[in-house]
């Protein structure tokens, strides 16, 4: 049964004392969402006939692949078991649980004072919450470290509490032992939270300054913008400035979640909540931003702002030229509410219109190609992810290349990429394999650490270029489902890079043209032909498929002529059966795109350029 | 080969009475009229054919009514006066008669003139009336041949497939290499004016040799029509299951090319023109006028079970099963399982993929601007032949034949 407790302080009169930050940080199905599930339920604020699982998961995409994309947060009223008169007030900031989204974790991490670290104790703790309590640790938050799950057999707490107790730097009797799923030990993690996650401290008669940590497009509302207040306070109704671009906006509503809004008075030191403006795009209010008072407002913003920067490029062109409305139509709605997602309008002479679209990371591009498809009903070709080059020429001009094909011609100096420092958990028995396949995608070993008896923590540098594609699929499959991977981006590197392009009948096929090493770049250039020798039918003449650096051919094959394209059978009088074989061909004509004067199937550009073919960003299969 | 595939297209149900839509009938003097008469019994299935036949010699219709080898003429007979009836006060003779199987020579020779009097009695025949039946060789005999002789037949066409016996084991045919062509020489003897020998090549296992061998053979029977189809193998025939378990190879594209250059090499060589695709006469006198029909988008009516009729922009066809068919007439009802009503550019569609096939070629004029652009292209390509085209006319030259289908599909647009 819930304990609804009584005299709960109200939004912008609650004493920064009573009040506790925290957030969660969990592995995708380690049980995040169930266990706030509980705590809603426990504090009361969620009846337990309006529960249903994953509450706080608004998107079915989230709620199917189990992933927070979006953060939340929500004011839980908690009076601690051995202190029931004093009914403090607990805000649970959801953080979003994937790498791509690690600048807005930063910003949810800043939010707060202490962190949840949930791991799931039949499995221990992956790599990309290990970046994410590295995130925590610098951020100087108080961590309580909790094993759940540990109902299931396969449960193995002592190991894990171990891991943990090493990695936070406490005692494993300190490791707090619950069971979202059955609410064993909730209460008690709750208690916690208030005995050790420090109260917010702040100036309250300073110049309002409160940091947004989630901004959210709700399609009757506007733009929702998460807040937590700093120093001084914001209250109904008044005018407020976005530090960043000085833009003003009217207070149309101020208020928390419980977890439903509800509108408040205004909000105080150390509160959290939300902000209505009326904006439409959340791009007026971005995530690190500070928002502070109109009039008598602060002069300097609070640290940490940066800008989104998409990492990973990749062509989205609809399947059906004619939808190419439609795409700009719903990318510009998916961007209302996603200030990361970057695109302008690009033309393949191959693919036609669509547009070049950056992405912070894989499951970044990978969640808005799904959304595009199943709320927008699109058909697809997203070309294979690639990232942004610095080319410098000899004359020295600079060029920034998210697209392959844009590759300058001419004297090139030098050719930088993005790397990024990898980190990758997995069980020890796998080092050889994990090793084997960084050196592969010319990465450089950083360093390696046990984190328990059986399992390792091993760093990285790697070119992005070299994990965009299939990087975490060969991983995964090398290591049995077993390694976990992290990685942040740490600037850049010059290496030799070429760009291969591939030449239908002499003409050039920008989808296909791809940056690669110079070393991968013939292995690239061969398989890539073949394939394409393999899925393009043959034509009325021969058509020669070349893969070239420059004017260099460096693999060849060639699609014969087709000699026989005629039904020579005689079907008796049943002319109706012939006509609709025509008409059936003709359809099939209509699906082939015209690649100068050859017609290449729709279904080869997607087989070439699918994510489980490694076509892109040359690597060389071994 | 006069065959009809087994499965039947899709279409709107044909009345009970068969009557025929006002419009198909117009201007139809102008039009030859010819029959096709198709015998639906084999002696045994060959592991290619999909075609509508069936080796019981007794079939059960609905009601009870029972199809079989005996009395099918007198079925068909039935459908020819059905006919008669439809077409109403349609003054034309017979120009050709053709009939086909199956098995034709599976009847008794009294049985397959009987049919053929049925359309003499309700219909005529045009004084020159082509008349044809297909024959196994294995069936028929020189009393046989003169038999149909008398009874009306002057063109008759051999299935020979191939001289070679591993080719013909492949093909499930019985009959002994060299019957073919000794069947030529009595049908001539039996006065047969026309003689044609069918032969399938790109068989698993065939050679060019083997081919050449084939084509040498029946050149040196004296035919005056030769046709050559590739083997297509159809899914669910037995050869497409012997393939797909791996047990004889599937035949290249290229080989079919190959060996239609051989073909017509060969042919050409001993005096044949081609004038269909696939089909070669010495003469203008030995083409096929009633396979013409079918190209020129002609009249004719298909009586039989599975058969296809067109009439002016109308095209049916019947109930497959020998006893659905036989119920249907039983009852006085018309045997036709649907059939469609062609558009105007139904019918435009229609002349270009099927006068295409023909020597003659399709006038340029029923090209609209993209697919006269088309054919300029298929010029410039050496598919379409120069001369003709000065004339106004898209014809396939050598090359074009092999690719036929493609630069139809280009001249429709």
């Amino acid at each position: 049964m819930p304990a609804i407790p009584s005299h709960v302080p109200e939004p912008s009169r609650t004493d920064p004392a009573l009040i506790r930050n925290f957030c969660i940080i969990a592995h995708i199905d380690h049980g995040k969402s169930t266990l706030a599930d509980r705590m809603l339920q426990l504090t009361g604020v969620v009846e337990q006939r309006q529960m249903r699982a994953q509450y706080l998961d608004r998107m079915d995409i989230e709620r199917e692949r189990g992933i927070t994309i979006k953060s939340q947060a929500v004011r839980l009223p908690w009076a601690p078991t051995h202190d029931k008169g004093n009914t403090h007030i607990l805000n649970m900031i959801d953080t979003p649980g994937h790498v791509d989204f690690t600048y807005e974790v930063s910003r949810s991490l800043a939010a707060c004072e202490g962190t949840i670290l949930l791991v799931d104790a039949a499995q221990g703790i992956e790599a990309q919450t290990l970046a994410n309590l590295y995130l925590a640790m610098e951020n100087d938050l108080t961590i309580i470290p909790v094993l759940n799950k540990i109902d299931l057999p396969a449960a193995q707490p002592e190991k894990f509490a171990e891991e943990l107790a090493n990695l936070v730097g406490c005692d494993p009797d300190d490791v707090l032992k619950v069971s979202a799923k059955t609410g064993m030990g909730v209460e008690a993690l709750l208690d916690r939270v208030v005995a050790e996650v420090p109260a917010p401290v702040g100036v309250k008669d300073a110049p309002a300054r409160a940091m947004i940590f989630d901004s959210v497009y709700d399609s009757y509302r506007g733009v929702v913008t998460y807040v937590r207040v700093i120093d001084g306070q914001l209250n109904k109704r008044e005018r407020i400035r976005m530090m960043s671009t000085g833009a003003t906006h009217e207070l149309l509503e101020i208020g928390t979640n419980s977890p439903e809004m509800l509108s408040a008075d205004g909000l105080g030191v150390g509160e959290v909540g939300y902000l209505i403006t009326g904006v439409k795009d959340v791009r007026q209010s971005k995530v690190g931003d500070t928002v502070t008072s109109q009039h008598k407002g602060a002069e300097e913003a609070l640290g940490g702002y940066k800008d989104p920067k998409p990492m990973v490029f990749s062509g989205l062109y609809p399947l059906d030229g004619s939808d190419y409305p439609e795409l700009r139509e719903a990318l510009d709605k998916l961007q209302l509410n996603d200030a990361a997602l970057v695109y302008e309008p690009e033309t393949s002479a191959a693919l036609g219109f669509g547009f070049r679209v950056g992405f912070l990371g894989l499951l970044h591009l990978d969640v808005i190609r799904e959304r595009l498809e199943r709320e927008f009903g699109l058909d697809l070709i997203a070309t294979a992810p690639n990232v942004v080059y610095r080319v410098l020429m000899e004359d020295g001009t600079e060029h920034t290349v998210t697209n392959p094909s844009e590759f300058p011609e001419g004297k090139i100096s030098e050719v930088y990429e993005p790397v990024v420092r990898a980190t990758i958990l997995a069980p020890s028995e796998f080092i050889g394999s994990i090793m084997e396949l960084c050196q592969t995608r010319r990465g450089v070993l950083l360093g390696m650490d046990y984190l328990s008896e059986d399992r390792v923590e091993i760093r990285y540098t790697l070119p992005l270029a070299e994990i965009v594609f299939d990087f975490f699929d060969q991983l995964k499959s090398k290591t049995r489902g077993y390694a976990s991977l992290d990685y942040e981006p740490t600037g850049e590197q010059t290496s030799s890079l070429v760009k291969v392009d591939i030449l239908l009948h002499g003409d050039k096929v920008d989808a296909f043209s791809a940056i690669t090493h110079k070393d991968a770049a013939y292995a690239y250039g061969v398989r890539l032909v073949a394939k394409l020798r393999e899925l393009i039918p043959r034509q009325a003449f021969e058509v020669p498929i070349q893969a070239a650096i420059g004017s260099r051919v460096i693999a060849r094959e060639t699609i014969r002529a087709i000699r026989k394209d005629v039904l020579a059978k005689c079907y008796g009088g049943d002319i109706s059966r012939k006509r609709k074989l025509l008409e059936k061909q003709k359809e099939g004509k209509k699906r082939m795109k015209m690649v100068g004067s050859v017609e290449v199937p729709q279904e080869a550009f997607i087989a070439v350029l699918s994510s489980d073919e490694s076509a892109g960003s040359g690597k060389a299969k071994k | 080969m006069e065959h009809m595939p087994s499965a039947l297209p899709d279409g709107e149900p044909v009345p009970a009475d068969g009557a025929l839509p006002a419009s198909a009938l117009a201007g139809a003097t102008d039009r030859p009229l010819g029959f096709y008469l198709h015998v639906p019994y084999c002696a045994t299935r060959c592991g290619y054919c999909d075609f509508n036949t069936y080796t019981a010699t007794e079939l059960r219709g609905s009601g009870g009514v029972l199809a079989s080898r005996d009395n099918y003429a007198g079925t068909l007979v039935d459908e020819v006066r059905l006919a008669r009836k439809v077409l109403g006060d349609d003054p034309r003779e017979v120009r050709t008669v053709f009939v086909g199987g199956g098995t034709p020579t599976l009847l008794a020779a009294d049985d397959l003139v009987r049919m053929l009097g049925a359309v003499r009695e309700e219909f005529g025949l045009a004084a020159d009336a082509e008349v044809t039946t297909e024959a196994n060789p294995e069936s028929v005999d020189p009393a046989y041949l003169a038999a149909l002789r008398a009874g009306g037949f002057n063109r008759i066409s051999f299935g020979m497939q191939s001289a070679r016996q591993h080719v013909l084991r492949v093909l499930d045919r019985t009959h002994t290499p060299g019957r073919p062509e000794r069947c030529v020489a009595e049908a001539r003897a039996a006065g047969f004016e026309h003689v044609n020998l069918d032969l399938i090549y790109g068989t698993p296992g065939e050679s060019d040799d083997d081919w050449r061998a084939s084509l040498d053979a029946a050149i040196g029977a004296g035919p005056d029509h030769v046709s050559a189809y590739a083997l297509i193998v159809e899914e669910g025939t037995q050869l497409a299951r012997r393939i797909r378990r791996g047990e004889v190879p599937m035949t290249d594209d290229d080989v079919h090319a190959d060996r239609y250059l051989i073909a017509e090499e060969m042919l050409s060589a001993a005096g044949f023109d081609w004038y269909e695709v696939s089909n070669w006469a010495t003469s203008e006198a030995g083409r096929c006028l009633h396979n013409e029909l079918y190209w020129r988008g002609a009249d004719w009516w298909g009586a039989g079970p599975g058969a296809h009729s067109h009439v002016g922009g109308v095209r049916w066809w019947n109930v497959k099963h020998p006893g659905a068919y036989a119920a249907a007439l039983a009852e006085g009802r018309s045997p036709g399982a649907g059939r469609e009503l062609l558009s105007e550019e139904d019918r435009r569609v229609e002349r270009i993929l099927l006068e295409l096939r023909l020597s003659e070629g399709v006038p340029l004029s029923l090209l609209r601007a993209e697919g006269l652009a088309a054919a300029g292209r298929a010029l410039a390509d050496g598919l379409l032949a120069e001369g003709p085209y000065d004339e106004g006319r898209a014809a396939l030259t050598l090359r074009g034949r092999l690719l036929a289908d493609a630069v139809v599909r280009d001249l429709v647009d």
